[in-house]
């Protein structure tokens, strides 16, 4: 008992120490990102990996989505006579939350593990250490440019998701089940608020962009340098990420809400 | 005159639970190779870590170029190791780039060439270890010996004072270890560069180092010209330059009494 | 020549990425609809606005010709104090009847404008004189309850005065039904 006591209250401070060297991490990066807009070349190729990369995963699981939101919708909705209402359901359950959400998971698995494999092996190989002592900062050089590309790309995969999420809804409940295309968009646009659904979407999904690439990259840059401490860091990632961005999701919506 | 160029005085360092260097004192002369030997888990890669900032001393100091390492601001020390070439264990090539785009990447992020001065320079540094051949491969078509030998064209290829050699003949094949021997006394005499060499392979140190220092249980335990050492009475000394698996180093890991244990606790 | 390739992607990825908020924006969100010019503001007092929330539309003969902008508590007259944000394009008479009406039965609240025939049109920070405050539904259902126990015969008259101004048929149907 006293042990799992002890195992516990280790536990918890050490994830405070985490926590203070990623926010640490964090203003170092922050400092020093003047240099990824002066050289915007390194943020474009990353931009590349964690964004051009994720285009395939998030259109196909985006497509799917889609179609099972206006199957289930179409399924409650008719009860209730207001079949025509799936438009809006599709819309509103993913510009607001699946969208955002949903992409930010996909995004920890395929872009985030992907950063936290690059990073943490560099740094088992000692590349990060060669760099250092060639007197090139890591962290402006290597952190510094993911962290923008991740920020970048996450708003825009997770607009593509809505938009591909839409068309798929559209292509069950129109052509597939038969509601009528004019009500399917009018009552959309008639019950989304661009500034209200869509824009605070955005500001979801750009939030979300900090928190999984910086959990991504901490988790990369804090891992002991051996094989296994990689692939440790690799599943942290995806945990923290995950629990990051339903939590922050939570957050952000009671904010938006209210 | 010799003059210093880095001189370790009188330094003390550990990691959280456990000292590993107990007051170490060397002075490196310009122009020499001078080789730091011990055997494994001594603290030497440690101690180029140390010389290179990334570490802090817990007491002592190291001073490179009369100038006191730890003591530097983080623009100070990046000033200090723009003198500073540093050949890892493994090469530490950036996987992502290619073999020229590895030797051009310090002088593209710290020097302001053009790109045809930074290929001119490349195809130098490349010819000097013999791979110009090699330029367009990725690092992990390379062997190992011929990975260390690009890591060694890129760490001089913003022309350092000093070089430094993380056991560069780790896992190398006797003719790559000789390459990479014949490199090092080279590049030192030609560039007039300083060289620390950390290493365990005796039979190779002692044919090129000028001066060697041998650390055991976190001090300088002896030190000499090759020539010295190996007419040293030492036990330690004579243990490790002979290769003998018992001696002053214990070949058991410090335990109880062997028949004890196998009786078992209730004898 | 990689890195033309990967910039080429980049590119198109952020292309799409623009399109698709664009396309957001415009098909799915109500940025073109509700994306009306130039306003001017008039205000109007209601004794209770019942749900009707900043934003919601303002409507005259079904169109929608603005939005609700913010809604006040007047200390002074214990009123709620609205402003509406009403198209450039549209002019009012200064005799204009504005009501807060139901979308349906349980549906969002919105404000109906009804042209009076007044020769000067309102201008910006007037004041809608005539208003007609939410209905609500609770408020309305206890009394014709009450009105039923007290007085049968009356009952049938007192409900119907309240829904006489109500033009929408959703709010009567309901109403009706309760009746027979």
């Amino acid at each position: 008992m006293i042990n799992f006591l002890r195992n516990v209250g280790s536990n918890f401070i050490d994830q405070i120490w985490r926590l203070g060297a990623g926010g640490r991490l964090f203003g170092l990066m922050l400092i020093s990102s003047g240099e990824s807009f002066r050289r915007f070349r390194l943020v474009v190729r990353e931009v590349y990996f964690t964004g051009v990369n994720s285009l395939v995963i998030i259109s196909v699981s985006a497509f799917f989505v889609g179609m099972v939101l206006a199957l289930q919708g179409y399924h409650t909705l008719q009860k209730y006579g207001s079949s025509e209402a799936i438009g809006v359901l599709v819309a509103l359950a993913l510009v607001r939350e699946l969208g955002p959400v949903v992409t930010a998971l996909l995004f920890a698995g395929r872009a985030g593990t992907a950063i936290t494999a690059e990073i943490g092996l560099m740094k088992a190989t000692e590349q990060l250490s060669a760099m250092e002592m060639m007197a090139v900062s890591p962290i402006a050089r290597v952190i510094a440019p993911k962290f923008w590309a991740g920020v970048i790309s996450l708003p825009i995969l997770a607009a593509l998701f809505s938009m591909i999420g839409i068309l798929g809804g559209y292509l069950v409940a129109v052509p597939l089940i038969g509601v009528d295309a004019g009500a399917f968009w009018s009552q959309m646009q008639a019950n989304v608020d661009w500034q209200f659904d869509i824009l605070n979407g955005v500001i979801k999904s750009v939030v979300f962009g900090v928190a999984c690439t910086m959990i991504a990259l901490f988790e990369g840059y804090d891992a002991p340098p051996t094989a296994e401490g990689v692939s440790r860091a690799t599943t942290r990632t995806v945990v923290t990420s995950s629990l990051a961005v339903l939590a922050l999701d939570f957050a952000l919506t009671s904010f938006m809400i209210i | 005159m010799t003059q210093n160029i880095v001189e370790i005085d009188n330094l003390s360092f550990g990691y959280k639970n456990r000292t590993l260097h107990k007051g170490i004192s060397m002075t490196f002369p310009k122009g020499k190779v001078v080789a730091i030997m011990g055997g494994s888990g001594s603290g030497k890669t440690t101690l180029l870590r140390l010389i290179g900032g990334q570490f802090k001393p817990s007491a002592g100091e190291v001073r490179v170029t009369g100038e006191v390492v730890h003591k530097q601001s983080r623009g100070g020390l990046y000033q200090l190791r723009r003198k500073m070439g540093m050949l890892f264990q493994q090469g530490a090539l950036f996987t992502d780039l290619s073999v020229y785009d590895n030797v051009a990447f310090p002088m593209r992020e710290l020097s302001d060439l053009s790109e045809s001065m930074i290929r001119d320079l490349v195809l130098l540094k490349l010819h000097a270890v013999g791979l110009r051949g090699a330029h367009q491969l990725m690092p992990t078509e390379l062997s190992g010996g011929m990975a260390r030998r690009v890591a060694l064209a890129r760490a001089i290829a913003l022309d350092p004072q000093i070089m430094m050699y993380d056991e560069p003949f780790a896992g190398l094949d006797p003719i790559s270890m000789a390459v990479i021997c014949d490199l090092i006394r080279t590049l030192n005499d030609a560039l007039g560069i300083t060289s620390i060499v950390v290493t365990h392979d005796v039979e190779e140190t002692f044919s090129f180092a000028d001066y060697i220092y041998f650390v055991a249980d976190g001090v300088v335990a002896a030190e000499g010209s090759p020539d010295d050492l190996r007419q040293s009475t030492l036990p330690f000394i004579h243990q490790f330059v002979h290769g003998e698996k018992d001696g002053p180093v214990p070949f058991h890991y410090a335990t109880g009494d062997y028949k004890q244990d196998l009786l078992g606790p209730e004898a | 020549m990689e890195r033309t390739t990967i910039d080429l992607w980049v590119g198109i990825f952020v292309a799409l990425g623009v399109a698709a908020l664009l396309g957001l924006a415009m098909k799915v969100g109500n940025l073109t609809t509700s994306n009306i010019g130039d306003t001017y503001t008039v205000n109007a007092a209601f004794e209770n606005i019942g749900g009707l929330k900043p934003r919601a539309p303002v409507k005259s003969a079904g169109v929608v010709v603005g939005r609700v902008g913010d809604i006040r508590f007047d200390g002074a007259t214990f009123e709620a104090i609205v402003s509406l944000k009403i198209d450039k394009d549209y002019k009012f008479p200064a005799d204009t009847f504005a009501n807060i009406y139901t979308a349906g039965l349980l549906g969002e609240q919105y404000i109906g404008l009804e042209a009076g025939g007044g020769e000067v049109s309102l201008a910006e920070g007037d004041k809608i004189i005539q208003t007609q405050d939410a209905v609500v539904l609770e408020k309305m259902i206890s009394q014709f309850l009450y009105n039923k126990a007290v007085e049968p015969v009356a009952a049938a008259t007192a409900p119907a005065e309240s829904t006489k101004t109500d033009d929408d048929a959703l709010t009567d149907s309901p109403l009706d039904d309760l009746l027979n």
